[in-house]
C-alpha cells in the first residue's frame, strides 16, 4: 500500500461512525472490550467534564466503552479525587506495577494502563481538552472495530474553514511541520501522511501495544508510529478526523523541550535500525536563554528520554494474562 | 323533599370524586422519594446532555446548531413526528398510552450569550459553570433527556408529550418559536410547562404585563459641534434616563421600568454620535404599562426637540396581563410536589414562556430545576445537587397532569 492509497482507504472522519448502534453491536459481535485511559497531571478543571460525558455517552447510553480509567501522575490537585466522584476508576501510576519502579512521564502511565487496564483496544485521550465530545473516543476506536488490519488509529483535528479555490494546506502544530514531518520525510516517507502524528489522543490493540518499546516522555508517539510501521506496515495505521480540538496552547520555549526529546528518541531509533550512520554519544542537555539586565544567562534542562520496555517483556504481565500457559 | 335529597345526593357524590382525585394524587406524593431517587441516578446522564448542548453557541436567532443536536437527541430517545419547523423550533411527541390529551413541555433554545463568547463549560462537584448554562441551557438538557429519563423512573403516561425546544425566545425573538407552534400546532394542547434552568422551587402561574424596546439616540453627521450645549449621544440618552427615573411609578399595581443595558460610543475622547438604551416596562396592570409606555415616548419626543438629536423609541415584544389563579389545581399541586421535596414553593409572576400559553388560553406553568447564580454573566452557574428534586417535580407534575389532578373540575 502506497501513501497515495493509504491516505484514501485509512483516512477517516468520525461522522462516517455516527450510527453507534451499529458500532456496539459490531463490537460486541467480535467480542471486542474496550479500556479508555485517561492520563492525568493535575488536571482537576477539565477531568469532571470528561469522565461525565464519556461514562454517560459511551458506557450507559451506548455501551461502547467497557472501563474508564484515569492514570494519574501524582496530581497535587484534586483530580483524582473529581475523576473518583464522577464515576471513573482512579489509580496512581506508582501503586501500578511497583516492581517497576517509578518513573515521571505521561509515557510511563500509558505503559502502565497495558498492565492495569483489561480491554483488547485501549483508547488514550489526554484529559486537558476543552470542548471533550464522544466522538474523540468513538472514531478512533470504530476503525479498528470494522477493520480487523487496521492496529493503530490516531487523531488528527481538521475544521473545515472557507477556501477560496477549494484547497487549503492542512497539518500539525509547530513541531509536527518543523521537526516531525521532515524528519519523516527524510526517513519513513509513508509516515508523512499522517496529518498530526503528535496528537495525543490514539486507539491501539492490545496484542500491539503489549509488543511496543514506551519512551516515557516526549517521544513516545513518534516511536510508537515508526515501530508499528516497521513491525505492521502501513496499513496497519489509520488516523481519524476528529474536527477541533481546543486546548491549551504551549509556549515556544516548551515546545523546545518537546522537539529535544522526540530527536533524541528518533535519533535512538534510527541508529538502532542502522539508518544512520556512526552518531556520537548524544547529549541530554538543552540550552535555552534568558536575559537579565544586560546579561545573557544559559538555562540548562537535563532532558533525558528514558524507555520502558516492551510490556510483554514483564513477567508480573506476563503472570496476570496467562501468556506463560 | 325529594329534589333536597337528590342535591344531597349530587353533593356528596362531587365529595366523593373529591375526595378520590385526593388519594389518588396522595399517591403520586408518595411516589415521590423513589422518584427522587430515581431522578438522582439520572444526573450524570443530565450533566453530559448539558456539557454537550451548553457548548453549542445559541444566540436568539442563531440557534440552528444546538436544535438540529437536540432534534437528533429526540430522535436517539424514540421519539415520534420529529422536526424541525419553519421557526427553528425542535419538535417532537411522545405518544401517550391512550393519547386522547396532550401536554406540551416547552424550553427555550436561545441563551443571552453571543456566539462569539468561549462556551466552554466547567464540571466540577456540585456545581456547573459557563455562559448560558441557567437560562436556558440547563432546561433545554432536561428537555433533550427527558424521554429517557421518565423510562427510568417508570414513569408512563396516558396523555401525549409533546417536547418543544423553542427558537427565537429572548430579546427581540419575543417568543417567536413557541407563540409559532400554538398557533399552527393541529394538535390540540390541554396543558404547557415551561422548565427553565433555575430557580428551583420559583413557580410562575401568571405573566406580568411588559413591554420591551430600545430607545436610540443618533446625532446627525452635520451636528454644529463648536455650538454652545453641544453634547453627544450619551448625555442625551442620560438626560431620557433621567426624565423616566421622574415618572411617578405607583405601587398599586405594582409597576417598574428596568434598564437592561446602555450601548454608545467609541472611545474616550470623541463626543458620541450614537448610543442605545434598552429597557422594560412591567406592571401588573395591562394599562399602566401603556400608560408609562406613552409618557417614554413623550419624553423622548421633548428630549429630541431640545437636542437636535434624533431620538428613537422602538417597542418590539410586549405582554399582557394574565394566567391561572393562585388557587388553580395546577398551582396547589405544583406547590404541594414542592413541598414534599422539601423545597420551599415561591410563586411569582413572570414575563416568561408562560405568556404564550395565557394568550391562548392553556393553563400552564414555568418551573425551574435547580439552584444558580451569576445568570446572565459568563460564570453563569448551576448546582449539580438541587437537580435531582427538580427533576423529580418534574416527573411528578406530569403525572398530577396526566391524572386529570390539575385540572380546574376534577
Amino acid at each position: 500500500m502506497n501513501i497515495h492509497e493509504w491516505l484514501k482507504n485509512n483516512t477517516f472522519h468520525y461522522r462516517q461512525f455516527w450510527d453507534l448502534k451499529h458500532l456496539v453491536a459490531e463490537k460486541e459481535k467480535r467480542g471486542l472490550r474496550v479500556s479508555l485511559c485517561i492520563p492525568t497531571l493535575n488536571e482537576e478543571k477539565t477531568i469532571g467534564k470528561e469522565v461525565i460525558v464519556f461514562r454517560s455517552e459511551l458506557m450507559t447510553r451506548y455501551p461502547l466503552v467497557d472501563e474508564l480509567a484515569v492514570i494519574d501522575s501524582g496530581s497535587t490537585d484534586k483530580t483524582r479525587e473529581v475523576a473518583a466522584q464522577f464515576g471513573a476508576d482512579v489509580y496512581l501510576a506508582s501503586d501500578i506495577l511497583p516492581e517497576a519502579g517509578e518513573k515521571r512521564g505521561k509515557g510511563e502511565n500509558l505503559w502502565k494502563a497495558i498492565y492495569q487496564l483489561t480491554g483488547d483496544i485501549i483508547v488514550y485521550i489526554d484529559a486537558d481538552i476543552k470542548n471533550i465530545r464522544p466522538h474523540f473516543v468513538y472514531g478512533l476506536v470504530a476503525p479498528l472495530i470494522y477493520r480487523p488490519e487496521i492496529k493503530y488509529v490516531k487523531a488528527f483535528y481538521e475544521r473545515p474553514l472557507a477556501a477560496a479555490n477549494g484547497v487549503r494546506p492542512i497539518g500539525g502544530g509547530r513541531v509536527t511541520e518543523i521537526l516531525i514531518r521532515p524528519l519523516f520525510s527524510l526517513f519513513f516517507p509513508d509516515l508523512a501522511g499522517l496529518i498530526q502524528p503528535l496528537s495525543g489522543e490514539y486507539a491501539v490493540r492490545r496484542d500491539v501495544l503489549e509488543q511496543l518499546p514506551f519512551p516515557i516522555g516526549y517521544g513516545v508517539e513518534t516511536s510508537h508510529l515508526i515501530d508499528v510501521y516497521k513491525k505492521w506496515g502501513l496499513q496497519a495505521i489509520a488516523q481519524t478526523d476528529l474536527d477541533q480540538r481546543v486546548h491549551r496552547n504551549q509556549p515556544t520555549r516548551d515546545l523546545g523541550k518537546m522537539a529535544f526529546g522526540i530527536l533524541q528518541t528518533f535519533l535512538s531509533r534510527a541508529r538502532r535500525m542502522g539508518i544512520v550512520g556512526n552518531l556520537p554519544e548524544l547529549g541530554t542537555v538543552l540550552r535555552q536563554f534568558q536575559v537579565q539586565g544586560d546579561e545573557y544567562k544559559i538555562q540548562e534542562f537535563d532532558l533525558h528520554e528514558e524507555e520502558r520496555p516492551p510490556m510483554i517483556e514483564m513477567p508480573a504481565y506476563r503472570r496476570r494474562r496467562g501468556l506463560d500457559g | 323533599m325529594q329534589a333536597s335529597l337528590a342535591g344531597r345526593g349530587l353533593l356528596l357524590k362531587q365529595l366523593d370524586v373529591k375526595n378520590m382525585a385526593k388519594k389518588k394524587f396522595q399517591e403520586i406524593l408518595d411516589r415521590l422519594p423513589a422518584l427522587l431517587s430515581q431522578a438522582g441516578s439520572c444526573v450524570p446522564a443530565l450533566l453530559s446532555n448539558l456539557v454537550l448542548i451548553g457548548e453549542i453557541p445559541s444566540p436568539t436567532f442563531g440557534e440552528e446548531r444546538r436544535v438540529r443536536f437536540i432534534s437528533d437527541r429526540f430522535a436517539e430517545n424514540g421519539l415520534v413526528s420529529g422536526s424541525v419547523d419553519e421557526k427553528g423550533n425542535a419538535v417532537a411527541v411522545l405518544p401517550g398510552g391512550r393519547g386522547d390529551r396532550s401536554i406540551l413541555l416547552v424550553a427555550h433554545a436561545d441563551t443571552g450569550a453571543p456566539a462569539n463568547v468561549d462556551h466552554t463549560i466547567m464540571i466540577e462537584p456540585g456545581q456547573v459553570t459557563g455562559p448560558g448554562v441557567a437560562n436556558n441551557s440547563l432546561g433545554v438538557a432536561v428537555l433533550a433527556a427527558l424521554p429517557h429519563f421518565l423510562e427510568k423512573m417508570d414513569v408512563a403516561l396516558d396523555a401525549n408529550l409533546i417536547f418543544l425546544a423553542a427558537s427565537r425566545n429572548l430579546a427581540r425573538g419575543n417568543l417567536e418559536g413557541l407563540r409559532f407552534f400554538l398557533q399552527n400546532n393541529s394538535q390540540p394542547v390541554d396543558a404547557g410547562i415551561c422548565i427553565q434552568g433555575t430557580q428551583l422551587g420559583h413557580l410562575s402561574i401568571q405573566s406580568l404585563a411588559m413591554m420591551r424596546g430600545e430607545i436610540t439616540c443618533t446625532v446627525p453627521e452635520e451636528y454644529n459641534w463648536t455650538r454652545f450645549q453641544a453634547t453627544g449621544a450619551i448625555r442625551t440618552i442620560n438626560e431620557v434616563i433621567n426624565r423616566i427615573n421622574e415618572i411617578p411609578l405607583p405601587n398599586k399595581p405594582r409597576s417598574n421600568i428596568a434598564f437592561g443595558s446602555i450601548n454608545g460610543g467609541s472611545g474616550f475622547h470623541r463626543v458620541a454620535r450614537h448610543a442605545v438604551l434598552r429597557f422594560e416596562v412591567r406592571s401588573e396592570d395591562d394599562a399602566m404599562i401603556r400608560k408609562i409606555v406613552r409618557q417614554i415616548r413623550d419624553i423622548c419626543e421633548d428630549v429630541s426637540s431640545q437636542k437636535e438629536s434624533r431620538i428613537d423609541l422602538d417597542v418590539f415584544a410586549e405582554r399582557k396581563a394574565g394566567g391561572i389563579p393562585f388557587a388553580h389545581p395546577l398551582s396547589r399541586r405544583a406547590r404541594k410536589i414542592l413541598e414534599i421535596l422539601e423545597v420551599p414553593p415561591r410563586v411569582s409572576p413572570s414575563t416568561s414562556e408562560i405568556f404564550a400559553f395565557i394568550e391562548r388560553g392553556i393553563p400552564a406553568l414555568s418551573l425551574g430545576i435547580s439552584t444558580g447564580e451569576s445568570l446572565a454573566f459568563p460564570d453563569e452557574r448551576v448546582d449539580v445537587p438541587p437537580m435531582a428534586a427538580g427533576m423529580a417535580q418534574l416527573a411528578a407534575l406530569l403525572l398530577a397532569i396526566d391524572g386529570g389532578f390539575c385540572d380546574e373540575h376534577p
